[in-house]
């Protein structure tokens, strides 16, 4: 079913290779203090898709890095075909005839197809054979690639069937994709899920992760579940519904009531964010929300859940004003604060001064000199007010804590009484102190008549500040009453 | 301050440098205190020197050395500082020697402003490369510096060549066409002020304006400067690419109109190239690439005394240099600290001791 490595390149034939099984067996693994996985099994049977399912944190990615040697394990058996194997490193998992796809590709943009299949390979580089070898593996499987192409020039979905074929190449017989779907479009999907049934039928084994239900149950063999790194279920996918593998995803925690959270007095007002029919792209061009069409209004907290990849920090982004829309109309406030995702890297600049980072709000529309003295004693009033932990404002960004950095962000972005506040994961990395105080924020802005939206990949935070629940599921977004359950099925697809 | 503190390592290591090349001289079996004499009397060892040499050098070096330091402020790496010092040069000779009806002063003005406009535009093709194209401006500017040579050499071959067809150059400007001199009996001219001046603008711009603040945000994290500052980043560091090259093309203009008075191919012995080493000394502090250009041209004025004086080839002098921005670069590190942090006043400190108590 696949090419086996030709070191002289002189000859290539298809032999077949028989099939192997790999069996992940009671894996234990802790990082320092964090246990990521305490008992997780995973068996996966030759010629079959099988699925390994589990929320943000489950322990998914930590345990194919295991199965493809980049992480040794702290207790537990490996066996791949049936014999208790050690994978010390990827190179000794290759060789063993494991293949990983990663979420990140590892292709050079400037070279050919050709030219990437054979990276990695001993002996000089025949470019006859390497084409042919490309062309044979698609003839095969269906993975048709033009081995002349430029692989930077290819679509996203064309570079991943790369990745695919590279790791065919050097004569994968066990292939993990870690998340492959997350960054194609729907018909890409379609196109990669047909593909890797394929290869299963010719009698390889596929290892695919995912947290999207329907993906899973329309193309998996077996599937395997883990929650805060245990197995919760193993079995076939035929035994399983879309119902039973959230339960087994995401557990029976108790129902959180929204309203208990809730302060009480304020009333929700005016619509301060429309969208309608938004659709967004990141970056690279790649459309991560379609069609999106919500409001929120003054005096509440939107909450978003989405499991990571669904388009909610390009949803966050454009609701605050940074991402413009490719399609649909978006209308917001003059005066919006955000909490971007990633502190260090989107909010503050770790070099400058405390007041030289409050300036930075707004630093895009100031014009003439910046009065320095007074910027540095408003922040001096913010350090005191919102309880940061500095020196003083001449501090630099990177000499603070985590959870100090981020009370300056949402101190600078409440500042000035913000008509809408946007809040992306705003208590990652924080501890108890800290969240709390970030949720009392929230609160008091909302209470004030800001239009709140709050996303976190906690889904409970969601549920217990929110007062009403948008769900993003492959780029669309909809709303669903705020209910643990519903909630979850929701962002994992389930209909 | 934190200036005073990097002058002194500086000027430490260029004592050690200049012992290190005494040392290597002496071994290599030349009158090491003869070349160290000469280098000393070539530079600053007596007033001529220092007017007529080191601080007519200075001039072009502070100049590309400010367009440098402003572009990597912005992080934009204009490695192309010489080819926009050329075709500034080229642009403002052009103009200099088309204008031979006005009034010299305003001729000189439209000189300077057309070899600022030219180094801008140079440089505004390796920015709309990589705006529009995404295309690396390292690769950019480098290539346009030889596109630059390229062309001056066409020019004084062809369209600006003296009128006998002679030599490889243009004539001369007029005498009322060029740079002021500042001082009689020197060669010194007041393109000295436009780089000082030049110096304190950008220093001010820097620290005190929106625009400023935009520039180092953009330079320091431009991720956070569009989330966070929701500036333009893009639109900025094309302009502070454009910008940057304009000065480059203004010190061309000041050297053609000030130093060489005419056009031709090796007007700037790399000028463009020292003035990278010129900003990462000087920590890509305005003012103190005041400070670096002058020790860099000291340095080369000194070289040349030493080669004609003892015989010593002034490329060993390069010697010198690279050690000094080793040493700099090990011992201070330059540049992306925040402006602010390096000045943090006496009275912040005191308010801290007070609530401390």
């Amino acid at each position: 079913m696949v090419v086996p490595p030709h070191p002289d390149g002189a000859v290539i034939e298809a032999p077949s290779r028989p099939a192997v099984s790999l069996s992940l067996e009671h894996i234990v693994k802790r990082f320092g203090t964090v246990v990521a996985l305490s008992d997780a099994t995973l068996r996966a049977r030759p010629g079959t898709v099988h699925a390994l399912l589990g929320a943000n944190g489950a322990g998914k990615s930590t345990l194919m890095n295991i199965a493809f040697g980049l992480l040794r394990p702290d207790g537990g058996t490996t066996l791949l075909d049936g014999k208790s194997t050690t994978l010390t490193s990827p190179r000794a998992a290759i060789a063993a005839g494991i293949g990983m796809v990663h979420q990140h590709f590892t292709i050079v943009p400037a070279m050919t197809v050709a030219e990437n299949v054979a990276l990695g390979r001993r002996g000089p580089y025949h470019a006859d054979v390497s084409r042919e070898r490309v062309r044979m593996i698609g003839a095969q499987t269906g993975l048709a690639l033009d081995p002349d192409a430029r692989a930077g020039s290819l679509p996203i979905g064309l570079q991943q069937r790369l990745e695919i074929v590279k790791a065919l190449a050097v004569g994968a017989r066990v292939l993990i994709l870690d998340e492959p779907t997350a960054v194609l479009a729907p018909a890409e999907v379609v196109d990669l899920l047909a593909a890797l049934k394929r290869l299963a039928n010719d009698g390889g084994t596929i290892i695919l992760i995912t947290h999207r239900l329907p993906e899973a149950l329309a193309v998996a063999d077996d599937v395997t579940v883990l929650r805060d790194g245990v197995t919760t279920w193993s079995g076939p996918a035929a035994d399983s519904t879309q119902e039973s593998l959230a339960a087994a995803m995401l557990g029976t925690a108790e129902p959180v009531d929204g309203e208990k959270a809730r302060s009480g007095a304020a009333q929700s007002g005016p619509p301060r964010i429309v969208a309608n029919g938004v659709t967004l792209e990141d970056d690279r061009g790649v459309q991560r929300i379609r069609g999106a069409t919500l409001e929120v209004r003054s005096g509440e907290i939107l909450g978003i859940a989405a499991i990571e990849g669904s388009g909610q920090h390009e949803l966050l982004l454009a609701l605050a004003g940074r991402l413009p829309p490719a399609a649909g109309t978006l209308t917001l406030p003059t005066r919006i604060g955000l909490v971007p995702a990633d502190r260090q890297r989107q909010a503050l600049v770790l070099d400058f001064t405390l007041f030289e980072n409050v300036a930075l709000r707004g630093a895009g529309a100031a014009r003439g000199r910046i009065g320095w003295r007074s910027v540095e004693n408003h922040a001096e009033d913010l350090l005191r007010s919102y309880a940061i932990r500095a020196r003083d404002a001449w501090e630099a960004a990177d000499s603070l804590s985590g959870g100090n950095q981020q009370r300056l962000v949402v101190a600078r972005e409440l500042d000035g009484d913000p008509q809408a506040f946007i809040a992306d994961n705003p208590t990652r990395g924080l501890d108890i102190a800290a969240t709390a105080a970030v949720h009392a924020h929230l609160r008091a802005a909302r209470d004030a008549g800001a239009a709140v939206v709050l996303y976190s990949s906690d889904l409970d935070e969601v549920l217990a500040l929110a007062d009403r629940i948008v769900v993003l599921h492959a780029g669309e977004a909809r709303e669903v009453p705020a209910n643990r359950e519903l909630v979850g099925r929701a962002m994992l697809g389930a209909t | 301050m934190r200036r005073l503190a990097r002058a002194g390592v500086v000027l430490a290591a260029l004592l050690l440098g200049v012992l290190l090349l005494g040392a290597a001289l002496g071994a290599a079996g030349y009158d090491a205190p003869r070349a160290l004499r000469a280098l000393w009397n070539g530079s600053l060892g007596s007033s001529y020197a220092l007017t007529s040499s080191t601080l007519v050098r200075m001039v072009p070096l502070a100049l590309t050395g400010l367009a440098v330091a402003l572009a990597f402020r912005a992080g934009v790496w204009n490695i192309g500082a010489d080819g926009q010092l050329l075709v500034g040069a080229a642009c403002a000779m052009a103009v200099g020697l088309g204008t031979t009806g006005f009034p010299g002063s305003l001729s000189l003005t439209l000189a300077l402003i057309a070899g600022a406009v030219g180094g801008g535009a140079w440089a505004w093709i390796a920015a709309v490369l990589r705006t529009r194209f995404h295309v690396f401006e390292v690769i950019t500017t480098i290539m346009l510096n030889f596109i630059a040579l390229d062309l001056v050499a066409y020019l004084v071959r062809g369209p600006l060549q003296e009128p006998t067809h002679a030599y490889p150059q243009t004539v001369a400007l007029r005498e009322a066409a060029r740079m002021p001199r500042l001082l009689p009996n020197s060669r010194l001219h007041a393109g000295l002020l436009i780089a000082v001046l030049a110096a304190l603008v950008i220093w001010w711009v820097l620290r005190t304006t929106a625009t400023g603040f935009r520039i180092r945000t953009a330079g320091s994290n431009p991720e956070a400067a569009r989330v966070a500052g929701q500036i333009d980043v893009v639109r900025l560091t094309h302009r502070a690419l454009v910008s940057s090259g304009a000065l480059a093309g203004l010190a061309g203009a000041i050297e053609v109109t000030g130093v060489t008075f005419a056009l031709y191919e090796d007007i700037s012995p790399g000028y463009g190239y020292t003035a990278i080493a010129v900003a990462l000394l000087a920590g890509l502090d305005p003012l103190g690439v005041l400070g670096a250009a002058f020790l860099f041209a000291a340095l080369e004025s000194g070289a040349l005394a030493m080669q004609r004086e003892a015989g010593v080839p002034s490329v060993v002098v390069a010697v010198v240099e690279g050690a000094l921005i080793l040493f700099a670069l090990v011992v201070a590190r330059p540049g992306h600290r925040a402006w602010m942090a390096r000045s943090r006043p006496q009275r912040a400190v005191n308010r801290t001791a007070e609530s401390r108590s």
